[in-house]
């Protein structure tokens, strides 16, 4: 129960950083888009013959440019930053008669604790909880050295 | 005065001229420059260090609320709970100072113990337990929170980078540890086993379908017969979060049998480099004991006197798996640490011989 809960929140505060970073990248996207636009007239200008005003144009454009990378940049590494995840637990638990089931975890669970709940094969023994872990998705990055 | 001999045109004066002015700005300011985004580096991790922080306290509150069932609302002892402190003994005259420290160690154990019996009413001895390693959790993280701002702030004061440096050089590893006491405070409120626990894991398996007694300090004991050999195997009682004191235990099974042990062997959670394999079992000599190091001592001074050999056997994993709920790979080690006790054993000492192991670390989340 608790732990629905507590995967609810984090959905919801997960949802808000992205409604903010979608917010900003598009900010940045423009900015990027503009600074395009600026280098394309300075291009234009400098054909044409003002040469000053084209360089101004260039210098805004490029300028823009580069602090609309850098500022896309960083907020990806921020986002990739806040992103905690909740790990699933799972339980073991084994029969004598060598059954085996996993299940998530439940509060109250630990390891050799002996179970109520007979096995469906054999309903006179007790089940004991044999292992509690989490199992990690994502490969470590090896660095092949 | 042009950067392209030849061409003279205003546009590239213009741009010469930037790039001069450019160049003599990052002589005078490049330090201050480079300040700035180590103070934005510092000020990021520093709100992401509060978030963690926050969600530690709301998280131990409300596991105090749902098992202790309190009458009044709990936050506020919670937050001078965070704020507790102990000091060390004094070291200008250092001996005795492990008794000194050991001393200090049972009286802050105490104390934190009644006031989580203060705070969550109806818990029982298990969950008392629990809620402590909880809290222990948030506290590590308030503080951690606490020293990070220490620093910011002085270094936006001061403006110095020498200052903000010392911060700004530690930060990966400083959050790191953050975000494995975070995850290790959901762990301890559920009452999961952690990567710290697979000593006891190995010690529990061992004792399985053995009678237990309770030993000096929150430890519990099986005589199981082994290859021939009697085994005392010593563990932190579980499955309350609790790491005992192995040193008492061990000393008094020691005296209990005036010496007449063949071996020692320990078996803990051990740090691993980077580039080692998580769950890697490896062999050593020596008393395999993390803390303030009072186990350790007194385990040492009994071996000396007896002139017992110790062994160690160590599972390898991070801080942050240490910490986290048990890894599977960590679980999965638990045969093949117990392998090697065997061989041990068998290699190393004879058949009616008594050998103690004893699995040291955390034993929340597993039983005996
Ligand atoms: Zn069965």
């Amino acid at each position: 129960m608790r732990m629905k809960n507590m995967t609810q929140n984090q959905t919801q505060s997960t949802s808000a950083n992205k409604k903010i970073s979608t917010y900003l990248t598009m900010i940045v996207l423009i900015v990027m888009a503009l600074a395009v636009t600026a280098l394309l007239i300075a291009v234009e200008t400098y054909f044409v013959g003002d040469q000053l005003a084209a360089g101004v144009l260039a210098g805004i454009g490029l300028i823009a440019l580069m602090l609309s990378v850098f500022l896309l940049y960083q907020s990806k590494l921020q986002s990739a930053q806040v992103k905690i995840e909740v790990p699933k637990v799972m339980t073991t638990i084994e029969c004598k008669c060598g059954g085996k089931t996993v299940r998530e975890f439940q509060r109250g669970d630990y390891v050799y604790k002996e179970l109520d709940v007979p096995c469906q094969k054999c309903p006179t023994t007790k089940q004991m909880i044999t292992a509690i872990y989490r199992e990690i998705k994502e490969k470590e990055k090896t660095f092949n050295v | 005065m042009s950067l392209i001999p030849g061409s003279d045109s205003s546009i590239t004066t213009i741009i010469s001229l930037l790039s001069y002015v450019f160049f003599i700005v990052l002589i005078f300011y490049g330090q201050r420059i480079q300040m700035y985004v180590m103070i934005r580096e510092v000020e990021n991790s520093l709100h992401k260090l509060r978030h963690i922080k926050e969600e530690g306290r709301k998280n131990a509150i409300d596991a105090i609320k749902e098992i202790g069932k309190p009458t009044v609302d709990p936050s506020a002892r919670v937050d001078r709970y965070l704020e507790y402190f102990t000091i060390g003994p004094q070291g200008m005259d250092p001996a005795g100072i492990v008794n000194k420290l050991d001393h200090i160690l049972d009286v802050r154990d105490e104390r934190l113990k009644e006031e989580v019996r203060l705070m969550a009413p109806s818990s029982d001895e298990t969950q008392v337990n629990n809620l402590e390693n909880t809290l222990e959790a948030a506290m590590a993280l308030n503080f951690i929170y606490k020293v990070v701002r220490h620093y910011y702030i002085q270094g936006k004061k001061t403006l110095s980078l020498y200052v903000i440096m010392q911060i700004q050089m530690i930060l990966p590893m400083v959050m790191k540890e953050a975000e494995a006491y975070s995850s290790a405070l959901k762990a301890f409120a559920y009452g999961q086993p952690i990567g710290d626990g697979a000593g006891p894991l190995v010690a529990g398996k061992l004792m399985q379908g053995y009678e237990t007694r309770k030993l000096p300090k929150d430890c519990v004991m099986a005589t199981v017969p082994i290859e021939g050999r009697t085994a005392l195997i010593i563990k932190a009682e579980g499955p309350g979060g609790n790491v005992g004191k192995p040193g008492d235990a061990v000393e008094a099974v020691i005296e209990e049998n005036e010496g007449k042990i063949a071996l020692l062997i320990m078996i803990d959670a051990g740090l691993k480099l980077e580039g080692e394999i998580v769950g890697e079992v490896s062999e050593g000599i020596g008393a395999a004991i993390g803390g303030p190091g009072v186990d350790a001592y007194k385990i040492e001074e009994k071996l000396t006197k007896y002139k017992i050999r110790n062994y160690a056997v160590i599972v390898k994993e991070d801080i942050g798996d240490a910490v986290s709920p048990m890894r599977r790979e960590i679980n999965d080690a638990v045969d093949k640490v117990i392998e090697r006790v065997k061989a041990v054993i068998q290699e190393r000492t004879k058949e009616g011989d008594k050998v103690i192991i004893v699995g040291v670390g955390n034993s929340i989340g597993v039983g005996q």
